[in-house]
């Protein structure tokens, strides 16, 4: 074993140290503990430390139905707990051959939009309070809680939504959830001005940011990054445009781009998403249709409870699903969905049993968190903490 | 989105341009291909895994400059036991593709792609922490999920799900 586990770290030359930064501090979003190697003030090397909240749910998933999977899916990445489900729902979908009702498909998006603005305003905040500017925080979550409002009123939860099923979702939004929805779309590019009025003119903020942890374009493709942080670097890759899923290719948006691959790059990139994320509802409250929420294949559908309850074939379907799940022909499938962070990749595997026979989730913070290295050589303490902010990690995404 | 049939057939296959462009490259490596769900998936042979990833990457007709993901599904008690899967996507043409590689269970190993794509790092600890297939040159193979002391590797299909091992 021991010619496999190499410790780079001990090795350290007379004048470099090495501190602990983490897992409990403050700015590391999570618990992510860091090896710096420092000269003085000056990164040498950064080793990251991840694993302090893997739960294997991996593993887990491979003793579960497919449906039961479902909200083990949100539980990975809390910040985006819709784009979790949509992207695990969208694989099995892929093995079942299953076609969704276009009601579905676009609620799908309208809520997959809203977690983007949930996740970036909570990103916006959490960055902009480490760097020192505490006001924008509060403003950020003033509208983060409508957000998670909206959410409640759609599933009944907060944070771990659950809110898509196999096939559709599970059910038909409440009355008034459109008319809510509207008004907060609506109100919100005034809000987008005003954290942009807090933050990107400045002057502390854009010292802190401007040319700090910059990554070139050919280090962010091999170090396999995705999302905003490739986007800022000048890679112009956006999955929802690229390899439209869920009906993507119904709405039009601009996908925005910088190239100066910086931490201020990666604000302006992710704030202009907020604005096209906004567009992207908009578009989905004017032209939703009418219809059912859920795909027309009983086997894999829940049937809804009042048919349940007067008719006995539902009766029946719902006891079989219960009880013995639904099988899945055998194959793989490997869905890529743009999430707020990158590329999130759920590769399913079925041996034609009701339970999957390999989940795997490609999370776009592990593969993130690798860029850190690059970001910080040769750069100072304090800008760590600017740079792990803008690559935007969510731990439990990273660990699973 | 109806299922269709997937297509095995090298012969038919080979009007993918990664198809044609691996067999060009070096015919013995192909192992085989398959056309499934509108995902392409080929077989590579192992001690050519790094060549053929190189080749896709510098083809001029497919470009796969990034490394989406790498993980590995174990099929215990099937020998080969191990199938490492690759999947490489091109920022140029936007299409995916996906390698396989199948390892036996007695010493499953295979060459690191660190020198390709140094992000396959962390990806290809995982799958050693996980599965303990090992990956010839890679600079820091150890556990990173797992604490370093842990014993077995806890995705493989002879691990229980709960209880203590």
């Amino acid at each position: 074993m021991d010619e496999m586990t190499p410790s780079p770290v001990l090795d350290a030359a007379d004048q470099t140290l090495i501190m602990n930064m983490g897992p409990q501090h403050p700015s590391t979003h999570g618990v992510l503990r860091l090896l710096l190697e420092i000269d003085g003030e000056t990164i040498v090397r950064i080793m990251p430390d991840i694993g302090y909240l893997h739960t294997g749910i991996e593993k887990t998933c491979e003793a579960k139905f497919y449906q039961q999977v479902v909200p083990m899916t949100d539980r990975i990445d809390y910040l985006c707990p819709m784009t979790n489900n949509l992207t695990y729902c969208l694989a099995v979908e892929k093995l079942l051959g299953l076609e969704i009702p276009p009601r579905a498909q676009w609620l799908r998006v309208m809520l997959n939009e809203l977690t983007r603005i949930n996740s970036h305003l909570v990103w916006l905040g959490t960055h902009a309070m480490d760097i020192g500017a505490m006001t924008v925080f509060l403003y950020c979550f003033r509208e983060r809680e409508e957000i998670l409002r909206l959410f409640e009123a759609v599933s009944g939860q907060r944070m771990m939504t659950s809110y898509f099923r196999i096939g559709g979702v599970s059910i038909e939004p409440p009355l008034d959830f459109f008319g809510r929805v509207k008004t907060f779309i609506d109100a919100f590019p005034e809000h987008i001005d005003e954290y942009e009025n807090l933050l990107t003119q400045n002057p502390i903020f854009v010292m802190r940011t401007k040319g700090v942890a910059f990554l070139s374009k050919q280090d962010a493709l091999a170090l396999t990054a995705t999302g905003p942080t490739l986007r800022a670097s000048g890679v112009d890759v956006d999955l929802r445009r690229d390899a439209p899923y869920s009906g993507y290719e119904n709405f039009k948006f601009n996908v925005p781009i910088a190239t100066e691959g910086d931490v201020y790059a990666r604000y302006l990139v992710r704030v202009a998403e907020l604005r096209e994320s906004q567009k992207i509802v908009k578009q989905t409250l004017e032209g939703i249709p009418e219809g059912p929420v859920k795909a027309d294949a009983p086997k894999v559908v829940l049937p809804d409870r009042e048919k349940m309850k007067t008719q006995m074939e539902a009766l029946i379907y719902h006891f079989k699903i219960v009880t013995e799940g639904f099988t899945v022909p055998e194959g793989e499938v490997y869905q890529a969905v743009e999430s707020p962070r990158g590329e999130m990749g759920y590769y399913v595997v079925s041996d034609g049993g009701a339970k999957p026979y390999r989940v795997h989730m490609r999370s776009p913070s592990f593969a993130n968190l690798q860029t850190l290295q690059k970001m910080c050589e040769g750069r100072l303490i304090a800008d760590v903490v600017a740079a792990i902010g803008s690559i935007d990690i969510v731990l439990g995404d990273c660990d699973r | 989105m109806a299922l269709e049939p997937s297509v095995t057939d090298l012969e038919q296959l080979k009007s993918h341009p990664e198809v044609a462009c691996l067999v060009a490259w070096n015919a013995a490596a192909v192992e085989g291909a398959k056309f499934d769900h509108n995902e392409l998936t080929i077989y590579v042979e192992r001690t050519t895994l790094r060549g053929a990833c190189t080749a896709l990457k510098n083809d001029g007709a497919v470009q796969y400059d990034s490394l989406a993901d790498v993980t590995c599904v174990d099929w215990f008690p099937r020998e080969p036991r191990f199938d490492v899967v690759y999947h490489l996507f091109s920022t140029v043409t936007k299409k995916r593709v996906r390698l396989k590689v199948r390892l036996s269970g007695d010493d499953p190993a295979v060459g690191s792609l660190t020198s390709l794509w140094p992000g396959a790092g962390f990806f290809e600890r995982e799958v050693f922490d996980l599965f303990g297939v090992r990956f010839n040159e890679h600079p820091n193979l150890k556990r990173i999920l797992m604490p370093d002391n842990w014993e077995g590797h806890p995705l493989r299909k002879d691990y229980p799900v709960e209880g203590y091992r």
